[in-house]
C-alpha cells in the first residue's frame, strides 16, 4: 500500500500527489442542490459535470441531477454562450426547474464567458420562462478548492435573491458551511428547539438524504426555497459557520441588506458548539431548553469516562480548513495531540488560527494549508501517531502505516452514515467520540495479547 | 414483475413510444434525438445517429476526451508515473474511481494509488504552465524514478497554448525516460470516445513496438480489457487453461514494458472494440498482426470466443485443451448459475453503458434467461451499433476531423504476417478475423435502441416499461433505484467482480438475482399505508 512513498521529504514546487482538495466547481454544484428546485449547470466540458456528478453520488449515494453546456471545440474557441443559451431551453422545457444556477469552469472562465451578460440576454430573448430564475457564479478551478466553490455559490444565492425593504424580522440567518444534510438538519433543529426562526441556506437535508418511495423526485421536498432566501435580507442577524465556507455570503448580506453577521467556527465538537449556542443566545436573548444542556451534559459524560483512551494520543488529521480547525479543538478538548494537520485549500489564516490553538499543547505542531496527502503521509513516517482522522482518501495511509482511521469530512465513498448522522452539534459530538474510542479500542482488541483481551473496557 | 414487464413491453408499440418521448422536447431537439433511436427490426437495414454532439441541457450520461484518455486507457497502466496538466480537479476524480485493478511486477512499481497533477493556479494560467510542468516531471522523476511518464492536457491547457508535446520532448532528452504526452483536453470531440483515440495513437506511436522478446506459443494481446473488478485476471485464468499466453494487456492491469512486446505477439483479441479498435488496426497494419472481436462477458460468448481463438490458431492440440476447458468450465459455471438462473428466468433488462458492455452483457443476461429489452451506448459511433461495414461510408463531422490519425505503414524491420494471404484472406470471409458486426443485429425484434440515452428519456422509458433491472452507471444508479427498480452499475460493478469470464458469469448471476429478488424492494410502501385508514379503531388509543 502506497509503497513507493518515501520517508525522506524533498521539498515539491509543482507537483501536487495525493491532493487534499479538488476544485471549486463541485462545491458549487453541492451548495446549488441546497436550494429547493433548483437544477445546478455546469458551463463548460461534459465531463467535469460527469466528474462532479459521479463525485457526488458516490458519497450520498442519492441523485445528483445536474446539467452541462457541453463544450466542443467550437465553443472553446468562439465562447460557450450559444450552448449556454441551448441548455437553458432543453432545461426549461424538459425538466421545468425554479432556478438553474450555473457555475463555471476553467475552461469558461479561460475563454471569459461573460455569465451575466448571457443570463441578461437569456431572459430579454424568453428563453427563461416567466418567474423562474437563473443565478450564477464563478468558480474558476485554477483558484482555491471545492470550499471556496461551495462559499462562491452561497454567496451568490444572496447577490440573486436577498432583498431588503426596510423592515428587520424576528429571524436569523444560519449559514452552515460546506456540512452533510445531516448536519444542515441538526442545525435546524437545535435552532428550532431554542424557539428560534431560522432560514439555513444551502440546505441540502431532504435533498440528498431522500427516502425510498419507489419514485424519483427530480427536486426533492428539501431546500431553502426562493421566497426564504429573499427573506434573509430581512433576517435580524446572521450567523456565519466557518469562515472559508460561509463568511464571504454573511459579507455580502451585510453589504446589501445591510444584516450583521457573526463569523463562528463549524459547531464540531464541544467548545465550537458552545460557542454555537451562547452566540444564539446572545444574538435571540432565547434560552436554550435543557435538553439541549443535557445532550451537552452527555458529551462531556463520555469524554469524562472514556479519557484514558483518548488522553495523550497522537493525532494527524486532513480534510477542509472550517472542518479542521473545529476538528482540532475538539481533539485537544479530549486531551489529545493533533501533532500533523493538512488542508488542500490555501489560505495562511488556517495555519495561523491550527497553531493559535495549539500554542500551549502542541506548541511544534505540523501544520499546513495547500497541501497534500504525500506529504502526510510523509510526516508521519517521520512522526507516527495513534489515530488519523479525514475523509475516505486516509483509509490508504491508515492502512499503509497500520493506523486506526475515523472518517470525518467530505468526501466519504466507502461507507453509510455521513447523510444521516450528524457530526455537529452535541449529537454530533457524540457521535464522534463514539467513532474515535471505538477505532483506538478495536485497535487494542485487535493487538491485545489473549491474556490481556478484556470484556470490560 | 417480469411477466408484467414483458406485457408492458408486448402491449406498447414501441415505435409510439419513443414518438412520444421526444414529443416533450423543443422542436429541433426532438429531431436530432429521434435519430438516436430505433426499434429493432431484422427486416430492414437500419440507421442510427451516434457519436455526434449532446444537446446541451439534456442532462447526458457522457464525459470528456480527457475521461476517455487518461481516465480509461491511460491511467490504468500501473508502472507509469500519470500527470495531469491542469487544475486539481481532473486528476482528482480520476483517482482510483474506476476500479481498474492493478498489481505490480517484479520491480514494485504501481502507481495506481497515487494521484500527480500541477495543480495549475491563476498564475499559471495567465503566463503559462510549461515551466511548472516541467519542474513537476522532474519533481516525480526525483522522488519515483519511473521508467515511463504520462503528460494529460486538461481544457485550459490547449487554450492557454501550453506546448506539453514539446515539454515531453525536451524532458525525456533530459531525463533519459519515455515521457508521453496526450492532448486530450476535456472540449475535444464529443465524449470519452476522442480520448480513446487520443490515447490508443499515442501508446501505439511512443510504447508498442519498441522491444522485440520473442515468446513461444500461442500468444495475445487482450485489446480493450481493463480489469474492471479483476475481469483480466479471470480470462487470463482460462486463457492460460487453454495454454494461450497474454503478453500485454491493453490496458487493465496494464504494464509499459509489456506493451513495448505486444507487437510480438500472434494475435489481438478486441473486448471493447470502441476504446481500442485504433490500436487493433494500427498494429495489424504496422506488425501483421490480425484481431479477432471477442466478447468475454456470458458462459456462451466466453466459450464462443475460445472456440474463434482456437480456430485462428488452427492447431489440433490447442482446439482439444480448449474443447476440455470449455467442457469443464461451462460445466461448473452453469451449475453456479443454474439456482439463480430459476428465479431469473424471463425478467427483463435494461442496458446504457459504454461503448460495448451495452452489447456483451445482452450475452450473460440471456445465460440466465433474460431479455435485454432496451440498449443502448453512451459514446458509440455508428460502427458499434451496426457493424464495420458501415466504416467506409461513415462522414467525418468537424468534432471527429480534430482528433489526428495518424500515418501507419507496415514496419520495414517488424512486419510479419502470422498467416498466409490466402488464409487471412479465408479468414476475413468467414468474418472471423477484423470483423465486428455490432450491437443491433444481436437485438430482438421490437426492441429498443437508444444511443446516448438523456435522463428524460431514461425515466420515460422505466416508467412505461417497468424493467426487472437497469445497468448502467453510477450517475443513473440512485436515480433509477429511487423509481422501486434495482440497478446494477456496469462500469464499476457495483464496487464487485470479476463478471468476465466463466467464474463472473456466476458472480453477475448471484448478484443480479441479489438486486432483483432483495425483499428490500417489497418494504418500499409503508404498512399503513396498503391498509385503507377507516379499518383503524379509533377506541383503542
Amino acid at each position: 500500500m502506497l509503497d513507493l512513498t518515501p520517508k525522506e521529504i524533498t521539498k515539491r514546487k509543482a507537483l501536487r500527489i495525493n491532493p487534499a482538495k479538488t476544485c471549486q466547481p463541485i462545491g458549487a454544484m453541492y451548495a446549488s442542490l441546497g436550494i429547493h428546485g433548483c437544477l445546478p449547470h455546469s458551463h463548460g466540458s461534459q465531463g467535469c459535470c460527469a466528474y462532479h456528478r459521479s463525485h457526488l453520488t458516490r458519497h450520498y449515494k442519492e441523485p445528483i441531477m445536474a446539467a452541462t453546456s457541453s463544450f466542443t471545440e467550437g465553443a472553446a474557441v468562439f465562447g460557450g454562450g450559444a450552448n449556454l443559451r441551448q441548455a437553458l431551453k432543453t432545461m426549461f422545457t424538459v425538466y421545468d426547474p425554479e432556478v438553474v444556477a450555473v457555475h463555471t469552469t476553467c475552461l469558461s472562465e479561460t475563454i471569459g464567458d461573460d455569465l451575466p451578460s448571457l443570463i441578461k440576454k437569456a431572459a430579454e430573448d424568453g428563453i427563461i420562462p416567466k418567474g423562474k430564475t437563473v443565478i450564477h457564479t464563478n468558480t474558476p478551478s485554477f483558484v482555491g478548492s471545492h470550499v471556496t466553490g461551495f462559499s462562491n455559490m452561497t454567496r451568490s444565492m444572496v447577490r440573486y435573491f436577498s432583498r431588503e425593504n426596510g423592515e428587520t424580522r424576528e429571524l436569523i440567518n444560519i449559514i452552515p458551511g460546506y456540512v452533510e444534510p445531516s448536519d444542515m438538519r441538526e442545525i435546524k433543529r437545535l435552532s428550532a428547539e431554542m424557539g428560534i426562526k431560522s432560514v439555513v441556506f444551502p440546505d441540502t437535508s431532504d435533498v440528498l438524504d431522500a427516502p425510498q418511495r419507489g419514485r424519483l423526485e427530480l427536486y426533492p421536498k428539501g431546500g431553502v426555497t426562493t421566497k426564504e432566501l429573499r427573506d434573509t435580507g430581512e433576517a435580524a442577524a446572521t450567523l456565519a459557520l466557518g469562515g472559508f465556507a460561509s463568511e464571504d455570503a454573511a459579507i455580502e448580506l451585510e453589504r446589501k441588506c445591510g444584516v450583521s453577521y457573526e463569523l463562528l467556527d463549524l459547531p464540531i465538537g464541544i467548545s465550537a458548539t458552545d460557542r454555537f449556542i451562547q452566540a444564539a443566545i446572545d444574538i435571540t436573548g432565547k434560552e436554550p431548553p435543557a435538553s439541549i444542556t443535557d445532550d451537552r451534559g452527555r458529551v462531556v459524560d463520555i469524554m469524562t469516562d472514556m479519557l484514558q483512551y483518548l488522553y495523550g494520543r497522537k493525532v494527524a488529521l486532513f480534510g477542509d480548513p472550517d472542518h479542521l480547525i473545529s476538528m482540532t479543538e475538539f481533539v485537544k478538548d479530549l486531551g489529545m495531540k493533533p501533532v500533523h494537520v493538512i488542508t488542500g485549500t490555501p489560505g495562511k489564516k488556517f495555519e495561523r488560527r491550527i497553531k493559535a490553538l495549539l500554542k500551549d499543547t502542541v506548541p511544534d505542531v505540523n501544520v499546513r494549508s495547500a497541501a497534500d496527502l504525500f506529504l502526510m503521509h510523509q510526516w508521519i513516517k517521520n512522526s507516527p501517531v495513534d489515530l488519523l482522522i479525514g475523509n475516505v482518501y486516509g483509509k490508504y495511509i491508515a492502512r499503509a502505516e497500520d493506523i486506526p482511521f475515523v472518517r470525518f469530512g467530505f468526501p466519504i465513498l466507502d461507507r453509510i452514515g455521513h447523510s444521516y448522522f450528524p457530526t455537529v452539534g452535541y449529537a454530533g459530538a457524540m457521535r464522534l467520540l463514539e467513532k474515535m474510542v471505538g477505532a483506538i479500542l478495536d485497535r487494542k482488541d485487535r493487538d491485545d495479547p489473549d491474556e490481556h483481551f478484556e470484556l470490560v473496557m | 414483475m417480469s411477466e408484467q414487464a414483458l406485457s408492458n413491453i408486448s402491449r406498447i408499440n414501441p415505435e409510439d413510444l419513443l414518438e412520444e418521448i421526444v414529443r416533450s422536447y423543443p422542436t429541433k431537439v426532438a429531431r436530432k434525438r429521434r435519430n438516436h433511436m430505433l426499434v429493432r427490426n431484422p427486416d430492414e437495414p437500419q440507421q442510427i445517429q451516434a457519436n455526434v454532439r449532446t444537446v446541451p441541457g439534456i442532462i447526458t450520461q457522457r464525459g470528456c476526451c480527457y475521461a476517455g484518455c487518461k481516465g480509461v486507457v491511460i491511467g490504468p497502466i500501473v508502472d507509469m508515473v500519470h500527470i495531469v496538466h491542469g487544475p486539481i480537479g481532473c486528476s482528482y476524480y480520476s483517482w482510483m474511481t474506476r476500479r481498474n485493478l492493478g498489481k505490480a511486477r517484479e520491480d514494485g512499481q504501481n502507481y495506481l494509488q497515487y494521484c500527480f497533477s500541477t495543480d495549475m493556479q491563476e498564475e499559471n494560467i495567465i503566463f503559462g504552465g510549461e515551466k511548472k510542468l516541467m519542474a513537476a516531471v522532474e519533481e516525480a522523476y526525483e522522488i519515483f524514478h519511473p521508467k515511463a511518464v504520462s503528460i494529460h492536457a486538461t481544457c485550459p491547457v490547449g487554450l492557454i497554448g501550453d506546448d506539453i508535446q514539446h515539454v515531453a520532448k525536451m524532458m525525456s532528452e533530459k531525463l533519459g525516460i519515455d515521457i508521453i504526452a496526450f492532448n486530450c483536453e476535456g472540449y475535444r470531440g464529443v465524449s470519452q470516445s476522442a480520448g480513446h483515440h487520443i490515447a490508443n495513437n499515442g501508446l501505439f506511436e511512443k510504447v508498442v513496438g519498441k522491444d522485440d522478446i520473442e515468446e513461444e506459443g500461442f500468444t495475445v494481446n487482450c485489446l480493450g480489457e481493463y480489469n474492471i473488478g479483476g475481469d483480466a485476471w479471470e480470462i487470463e485464468r482460462v486463457l492460460e487453461r487453454c495454454g494461450i499466453k497474454v503478453m500485454s494487456t491493453f490496458s487493465g492491469n496494464g504494464s509499459y514494458d509489456e506493451m513495448r512486446r505486444a507487437h510480438m505477439a500472434s494475435l489481438n483479441l478486441v473486448q471493447c472494440h470502441r476504446s481500442i479498435n485504433y490500436m487493433a488496426e494500427m498494429m495489424e497494419t504496422a506488425y501483421g498482426i490480425p484481431w479477432i472481436k471477442v466478447n468475454f462477458i456470458g458462459v456462451k460468448a466466453m466459450s464462443k470466443s475460445l472456440r474463434k481463438i482456437a480456430q485462428f490458431f488452427d492447431d489440433p492440440a490447442l482446439t482439444e485443451r480448449v474443447e476440455k476447458v470449455i467442457a469443464e468450465e461451462e460445466e461448473r459455471a452453469l451449475k453456479g448459475i443454474e439456482p439463480h438462473r430459476e428465479r431469473l428466468d424471463g425478467k427483463t433488462a435494461f442496458l446504457f453503458v459504454g461503448g460495448s458492455r451495452a452489447h456483451h452483457y445482452q450475452d450473460l443476461f440471456r445465460d440466465l434467461g433474460m431479455k435485454t429489452v432496451v440498449a443502448g451506448y453512451e459514446f458509440g459511433h455508428r460502427d458499434d451499433y451496426e457493424g464495420r461495414q458501415v466504416l467506409p461510408n461513415l462522414k467525418l463531422d468537424a468534432d471527429s476531423k480534430n482528433i489526428p490519425e495518424i500515418e501507419v505503414r507496415p514496419d520495414p524491420e517488424r512486419y510479419r504476417p502470422r498467416k498466409s494471404p490466402e488464409v487471412l484472406e479465408e479468414l476475413k470471409r468467414k468474418g472471423l478475423i477484423d470483423n465486428y458486426e455490432g450491437m443491433i443485429p444481436d437485438m430482438e425484434k421490437g426492441s429498443i435502441v437508444v444511443d446516448d440515452i438523456s435522463h428524460f428519456e431514461l425515466e420515460r422509458l422505466i416508467e412505461t416499461l417497468k424493467p426487472d433491472i437497469v445497468c448502467s452507471g453510477i450517475k443513473d444508479k440512485y436515480v433509477i433505484q429511487k423509481m422501486g427498480v434495482p440497478s446494477k452499475q456496469l462500469h464499476s460493478y457495483d464496487y464487485s467482480g470479476p463478471y468476465a469470464g466463466y467464474e463472473g458469469a456466476v458472480n453477475f448471476a448471484r448478484e443480479i438475482d441479489m438486486l432483483v429478488n432483495s425483499p428490500a424492494w417489497s418494504m418500499i410502501t409503508a404498512p399503513w399505508e396498503k391498509t385503507p385508514l377507516l379499518k383503524a379503531v379509533p377506541n383503542k388509543v
